[in-house]
């Protein structure tokens, strides 16, 4: 059927050059150019966040001025958030790796998916124009009235870049709809699917329900500076609140399209590093599920001092608190499953205990700001900042370069020295808790989020969590060395180095174009481990 | 639309015990053995499929579309509720009539677009070229009327921002109690709710024109008429949205409650 | 509680000890799961790491009473701490019908205040103890946040409406204010201080300030120079209604809705009049909104809060 040698090539050699890449089809490129893009996002976000913590160091504003350290802020939230921890995940591992889980040869629109890429793209051109013309000082929440009578800066570029990128993620979500419902391989049933395909699954119904709600206000921000078309305005009547109302309607969903992919790249290498069956496999899946749908039905926890309704408060908080049930099921089942495991202790294990403590102090800190009376105390302040950097950069980041470690070998093709990769997962690990940490105490101290002078009884926190800031940009600083190095000088990996089931560790590493020489055919359970599976794959089908 | 069973049908059923996938030659390998489509995409094993995949993707795309408006409609619920004196004074602006005919005009459209899906899957040219100039003609129409209502909006500073009076309302159509600000939240909306609904037209209309170009080419045959049926779904959408619009902005005087 | 190294705010109010507890109890069951799972992983990757390259996991599915046991302590945990927290939300949505009653208006950015004697202070707020002390705010330009760590309270102040907090001051002491809302290029120079002073001091403080009439002295005043008195006149012969005994009473609409006349319907039918009409009057009274700015709003509620019934006869 195939030429078998032309078959045998991986996608990486395969027609080769710039315009080869920039008009792929593969999915698997198409990740790899996300990687790319979002790498270069997180670098910039990055420097922000430097910004902010350097201001930080003394109690005065006196290395920034106020505007820009407003600015800082925004952009950073901005460019993290939309631009990096969005499309971080499902953009690249699931780019990658969900037509291969699925058994079949990309995903079901592979032009849509490079539209995705390219809108990605412009909204990050527009966002980059909105950094060069000033930068943006709204907050990354453009709340308005602020946003659209208050703030001189460019909002309606900055909220047209956010909406772009908005649609680059809804082709995404869709994309991995219709794969996972019409293109699995023969034999592959929902329930032998691999966890990380059902996070995506569930991700992907909270990007298709809830980003084009975000489009759609931002949009409004954008019509109301344009056009005084005011449907906000408090002068005429409008209300602020439902600004707030319809912005978290997405971006509450959005800490799960965020989080949700983490988990799915956790209970795969929980599994495949402890060689084991997931525990309780049906509860896992359906946790995700849990977690997408009543994370549609908690955004008024972000408004519980807004002046909204006060029993509207109460029914957001006890959703809230249900939220709980299925993390706390997902982190024991993760838990349960090393018992009588066979646990290797190779980088991504580092990853993997490093995300499980991280993401169980970030989880467990939500239900503080879920409990309405402490709320009223803790919202708006520096515990809530420390809250959800621990799920984002705890749990998401973590989760991410987990499985950045994983999946290397896989599509690269080379291996990464392994004793670096356990240094920076730890250096990581010691940084981000001496970071944000301190916040949290900050925070019940009753400091406020986003301000750049700061009394100076808060000064010893603030400096333990800009030094801790630093040891965490040196952690992140690594990886990135030591995997671009690995791309040229790391040793060729195996087709299974881990020695692990899945059907993307059954092909050739990296995979051929269309990912498979024979097409596949499953016939077991996801994490079946009667025996290590073949190191080396058959190449002729 | 979520089916438990494997995307070709066969072999096993939802259990992970259950029996295997009768002998892999079976299913992986005959595909082949087909004569090859050549509309068929080389990443699907069928032409079922790729049917199948092009429409549930237009499904979940519309559901975008609907939670995208959804965002509006909740901001109308919530200021009608808040302001009702100001949406019947508002609406008592808008003309029935033309609203009313371009009611009329897009349902046409809808029957159209139908039967031109109807001709492909008959196999019969004539009969998709036709219905498809019918539908553009009729969205055309649709959005001739829209710019007549638009202009009368502007000439009567019925437009949101520094020059919108409540003057109209009060002197012609005897809304005394015409509220300026309020109002304007009213219009806010119908400017917004229907000139996305308008842009979206728009869109639908460019695609159109390119099924057609298609149709007319003879590209559609029985065995393949996706991009037309999945067209079909859009502009149904966009139909459908207006269906929903039209009372809601147009009719709020009829059902009685002349207030102030 | 002075200490070197402070892990909680001072506690200053009726509220801040319940709070501290509450965050105690959840900071106790957090550490007690966070140490379990801790345990639990650091002992299950050491206990069954791989001892030889070809090993494998034992084949182990799940357990139906496992799943059931961390589905339903967690769900019990988690009802407790709502339990908790909404009855304290509770009471600090709903001010004490004794409170004495300071206005507070947001602008970029700055705090003004107004006390009920009439005294004013920008971003300072004197308080008496063992009083309760309930805010009404306003906002002149965009959203802001009024929040007390040491009274362990906060509220957004919101453009276009009135809210409200309230607080019962414990410790006399002077306390951080901040605006913990994002509004703007000197959001964080939109602090001050709170002063609590015993009842005494307060009254004395009160004595040497300089007062300008009350808000209610101020509101009537508006009063009558915008000549809101032409049409809403004692009895209700005015082309408006009576404002009389208005405060606090069920109002019917022409629409055929009712609504209580609350500061938020005072304020919106001065700015927004049009918004709600009483049932039998026309809709003929001018907007002010932009007219008016947030503390002459304020003034004018007060005004109108003074307003009792007249006589029983006097109907609406």
């Amino acid at each position: 059927m195939h030429d078998t040698a032309k078959d045998r090539q991986s996608y990486l050699d395969a027609p080769y050059g710039v315009a080869a890449w920039l008009l792929t089809r593969d999915h698997k490129r198409i990740a790899m150019l996300y990687l790319i893009s979002i790498t270069i996002m997180f670098a910039l976000g990055g420097f922000f966040a430097t910004l902010v913590r350097v201001e930080l160091l003394t109690p005065r504003g006196d290395i920034l001025t106020a505007d820009l350290y407003n600015k800082a802020f925004t952009l950073h939230g901005v460019i993290m958030v939309f631009f990096f921890l969005v499309p971080s995940v499902p953009a690249t591992l699931g780019n990658f790796l969900i037509p291969i889980m699925c058994g079949t040869k990309d995903l079901a629109f592979p032009r849509i998916n490079l539209l995705s890429w390219y809108l990605y793209v412009i909204g990050a051109l527009i966002t980059l124009g909105v950094i060069a013309s000033g930068g943006l000082d709204t907050g990354w929440t453009f709340y308005t009235p602020y946003s659209t009578i208050g703030s001189q800066t460019p909002v309606t570029a900055a909220a047209l870049g956010v909406f772009v990128a908005g649609f680059s993620s809804i082709l995404t979500g869709f994309n991995f709809i219709v794969t996972v419902h019409r293109m699995r391989a023969p034999g592959l049933t929902w329930f032998r699917l691999p966890l990380f395909v059902w996070a995506n699954y569930a991700t992907s119904l909270v990007m298709i329900l809830g980003t084009p709600v975000v489009a759609i206000t931002v949009l409004l921000v954008g019509f109301e500076r344009t056009l005084g078309l005011g449907v906000f305005d408090p002068k005429l009547g409008g209300d602020p609140v439902l600004f707030q109302h319809l912005f978290w309607f997405y971006s509450h969903p959005a800490v799960y399209i965020m989080i949700l992919p983490g988990m799915g790249v956790i209970s795969e290498l929980v599994a495949g590093m402890a060689r084991k069956q997931i525990f309780g496999y049906s509860f896992v899946a359906f946790s995700s599920l849990a977690i997408a749908i009543l994370g549609f039905l908690v955004w008024g926890h972000h408004l519980f001092v807004s002046s909204q309704s006060i029993y509207a408060g109460m029914v957001f908080s006890i959703i809230s608190m249900l939220v709980a049930v299925p993390s706390a099921v997902k982190t024991f089942n993760w838990t349960v499953t090393m018992y009588k495991g066979s646990v290797s202790w190779e980088s991504p294990t580092y990853w993997v205990v490093g995300f499980v403590g991280l993401f169980l102090i970030g989880g467990l800190t939500g239900l503080f700001l879920a409990t309405l009376g402490l709320d009223v105390h803790l919202t708006d302040t520096y515990f809530v900042v420390a809250h959800f950097h621990y799920i984002m950069v705890g749990g998401a980041i973590m989760a991410f370069m987990g499985g950045l470690h994983f999946w290397w070998p896989k599509m690269t093709g080379r291996l990464y020295p392994d004793g670096w990769g356990k240094a920076s997962a730890i250096l990581v690990f010691a940084g981000f808790n001496l970071t944000f940490g301190p916040q949290f105490i900050l925070g019940y101290m009753g400091m406020p989020r986003r301000y750049y002078a700061y009394p100076d009884e808060w000064q010893v926190l603030n400096v333990l969590s800009t030094a801790g800031a630093s040891i965490l940009g040196a952690g992140y600083l690594l990886t990135f060395c030591y995997l671009t190095w690995s791309l040229f000088k790391g040793e060729r990996a195996s087709d299974n180095p881990w020695g692990v089931t899945g059907l993307e560790w059954q092909t050739t590493s990296p995979p051929p174009t269309f990912n498979f020489h024979t097409d596949p055919i499953v016939t077991e359970p996801a994490y079946h481990y009667k025996q290590v599976p073949e190191r080396e794959t058959t190449t002729i089908g | 639309m979520a089916d438990a069973s494997t995307p070709l049908g066969k072999g096993s059923g939802g259990s992970p015990a259950g029996p295997l996938p009768a002998a892999p030659h079976g299913i992986a390998v005959a595909e082949p053995t087909h004569a090859h489509h050549p509309k068929l995409q080389h990443h699907f094993y069928s032409m079922e499929q790729q049917l199948e995949a092009s429409i549930l993707a237009m499904w979940v795309f519309l559901v975008t579309e609907i939670m995208f408006f959804g965002g509006l409609f909740m901001a109308y619920i919530v200021y009608r509720t808040m302001y009702p004196q100001a949406w019947l004074d508002g609406s008592a602006a808008l003309n029935v009539p033309l609203g009313a005919v371009n009611t009329m005009v897009l349902i046409c459209s809808s029957l159209t677009m139908v039967l031109a899906v109807r001709a492909a899957q008959v196999g019969s040219r004539r009969g998709q070229v036709v219905n498809l100039i019918l539908t553009i003609l009729f969205g055309t129409t649709f959005l001739v009327v829209k710019y007549f209502e638009y202009s009368n909006k502007f000439e009567h500073h019925l437009v949101p921002g520094p020059h919108f009076s409540t003057q109209y309302l009060v002197e012609h159509l005897g809304r005394t109690g015409a509220d300026p600000y309020t109002t304007q939240l009213f219009f806010s909306l119908y400017f917004i709710m229907t000139g996305i609904h308008a842009a979206h037209m728009v869109v639908g209309i460019g695609l159109m024109s390119v099924i057609l170009f298609m149709a007319w080419r003879g590209r559609f045959t029985p065995d393949y008429y996706g991009p037309i049926e999945v067209s079909g779904l859009y502009w149904h959408f966009v139909d459908i949205v207006w269906i929903f619009l039209f009372p809601l902005l147009y009719l709020l005087g009829l059902h009685g409650g002349h207030g102030a | 509680m002075p200490s070197s190294f402070p892990l909680f705010p001072p506690n200053a109010s009726s509220v801040a000890t319940e709070m501290d507890l509450l965050y105690l109890f959840i900071v106790a069951v957090c550490a007690f799961f966070t140490v379990l799972v801790t345990a639990l992983v650091v002992v299950f990757t050491i206990k069954y790491r791989r001892r030889h390259p070809e090993e494998v996991g034992h084949d182990i599915h799940g357990s139906l009473a496992l799943e059931l046991t961390w589905t339903i302590i967690p769900l019990i945990l988690s009802m407790v701490m709502f339990g908790w927290g909404a009855d304290l939300f509770y009471r600090l949505a709903k001010p004490p019908r004794d409170s004495m009653e300071i206005f507070v208006v947001g602008k970029q950015w700055m705090w003004k205040v107004q006390h009920p004697e009439g005294v004013r202070e920008i971003n300072e707020l004197h308080v008496p103890i063992n009083r309760n002390v309930r805010l009404t705010m306003g906002s002149e330009d965009v959203l802001h946040d009024f929040s007390i760590p040491a009274f362990r309270v906060k509220m957004d102040v919101v453009p276009g409406k009135l809210t409200t907090m309230w607080f019962r001051a414990t410790v006399p002491g002077t306390y951080h204010l901040f605006c913990a809302e994002y509004c703007g290029t000197k959001h964080s120079g939109m602090i001050g201080q709170v002063i609590a002073m015993t009842p005494q001091d307060y009254e004395a403080w009160l004595a040497g300030g300089r007062g300008v009439g009350t808000p209610a002295q101020n509101g009537e005043r508006l009063f009558t120079e915008h000549a809101c008195i032409t049409c809403h006149k004692q009895d209700s012969t005015g082309r408006g209604p009576s404002l009389y005994g208005l405060y606090g009473s069920k109002v019917a609409l022409a629409d055929g809705r009712t609504v209580m006349a609350d500061e938020n319907y005072l304020r919106e039918s001065i700015v927004n009049s049009q918004a709600k009409v009483v049932q039998g009057y026309q809709p003929i009274m001018p907007a002010f909104q932009g007219m008016l700015g947030e503390d002459q709003l304020l003034q004018l509620i007060a005004y109108v809060k003074t307003l009792k019934p007249v006589a029983p006869a006097a109907g609406r």
